[in-house]
């Protein structure tokens, strides 16, 4: 099977990297999905004036460069019948978060797991986790599970639960670039 | 401020239960990641999924149409590709209707969620860069009058992986 998926390096730092106006372009053109067509890599270069292999190669660079995560189907959870959504948000041992972020983001119930920055006084929290359960009864046997998965190096933690969505597009590059 | 007391979004209206056939199935478990960069790439899931690829074309039409997937396409990372952040506010009760209204005006953010906390806002802001990110949160400040939070992502975990639907 010819995939290409991003393999971020474990070190890995977030920096920005670069693109060119095509890239740019290419991906404006493909946050909403690529065309559903025999060819869709075809399709995008003649948009673009430029070959399908300029196309396809553009995608590999942007997958080795992390610019891409993946390049797929993305599910609609709720649709799928998961209508029970939260976030989990921790506030874990920084000496530890690094192991213990990886092993909370590959639960299979986790769908984004992130290290983001506290505030002091104000957010106690840093590890965020995305989990989905078909009711809340099944939130609850994910909390347990991942409370013990953390241990003694859990501090704090919380639960917000998605009451409602406001607002869902793809992720979106505005305009101008 | 009935809209927004629903626990229903308004992008997914409907909540009866969706029937999905089995290719549909093995295509929402197995390519969200690895689409194949080929010049015919429906026709290579085709002939890995033992199907045509008509069917292929016809069963992601029909996922999008049914809005259990979004698109097909690329994931992208703000983070490296620009610029982003998750961001939230207190928006006071009587407000939230108009403040939400007022941050999902902004073409750069692109998920906003209710969530039952003090901090009751979240939504992802992403910018062609920094100094526009940044401008784009001031701006929301001003015309609310509430402190934006700023949750910027110091890293992901495992977040290339997708999410594997469990279909029992």
């Amino acid at each position: 099977m010819l995939a290409f998926t991003s393999m971020p390096d474990p070190g890995q730092t977030e920096t920005p990297v670069t693109l060119a106006q095509l890239d740019r372009q290419l991906i404006l053109l493909t946050q909403d999905g690529l065309p559903l067509v025999p060819r869709p890599f075809d399709a995008l270069a003649t948009t673009l004036g430029v070959s399908a292999d300029e196309v396809k190669a553009r995608f590999e660079r942007m997958l080795a460069n992390g610019c891409i995560r993946r390049i797929g189907a993305a599910p609609n959870h709720y649709r799928l019948g998961y209508r029970a959504n939260a976030m989990t948000v921790w506030d874990v041992d920084d000496a530890r978060v690094m192991e213990l972020g990886e092993r909370i983001g590959a639960l299979p119930y986790v769908s984004h797991c992130y290290l983001r920055p506290r505030i002091p006084s104000q957010w106690p929290y840093n590890l965020f986790a995305m989990i989905h359960g078909k009711n809340r009864a099944d939130l609850d046997g994910y909390l347990t599970e991942m409370t013990a998965l953390l241990g003694n190096a859990r501090r704090a933690s919380d639960l917000l639960l998605s009451t409602r969505i406001l607002k869902k597009t793809g992720m979106r590059f505005s305009g101008g670039q | 401020m009935s809209a927004l007391t629903s626990p229903t979004s308004t992008h997914t209206p409907s909540t009866n239960t969706i029937e999905l056939s089995g290719l549909e199935k093995a295509i929402l478990s197995d390519y969200q990641k690895g689409f194949p960069l080929t010049p015919r790439p429906f026709y290579t899931l085709a002939s890995q999924l033992g199907c045509t690829e008509a069917e292929v074309l016809a069963c992601l039409q029909r996922l999008q149409q049914l809005g259990v997937i979004t698109r097909i396409g690329p994931v992208f990372n703000h983070r490296r590709a620009g610029a982003s952040t998750l961001a939230a506010l207190r928006a006071p009760v009587g407000q939230l209707q108009d403040i939400a209204e007022l941050i999902n005006a902004y073409d750069e953010v692109n998920h906003n969620y209710l969530r039952e906390h003090d901090l009751n806002l979240w939504f992802v802001v992403t910018a062609p860069d920094a100094d526009h990110l940044d401008a784009v949160i001031r701006n929301m400040e001003t015309a609310t009058g509430l402190k934006v939070r700023r949750f910027p992502m110091v890293r992901p975990y495992h977040i290339d992986l997708g999410f594997r639907p469990d279909f029992d």
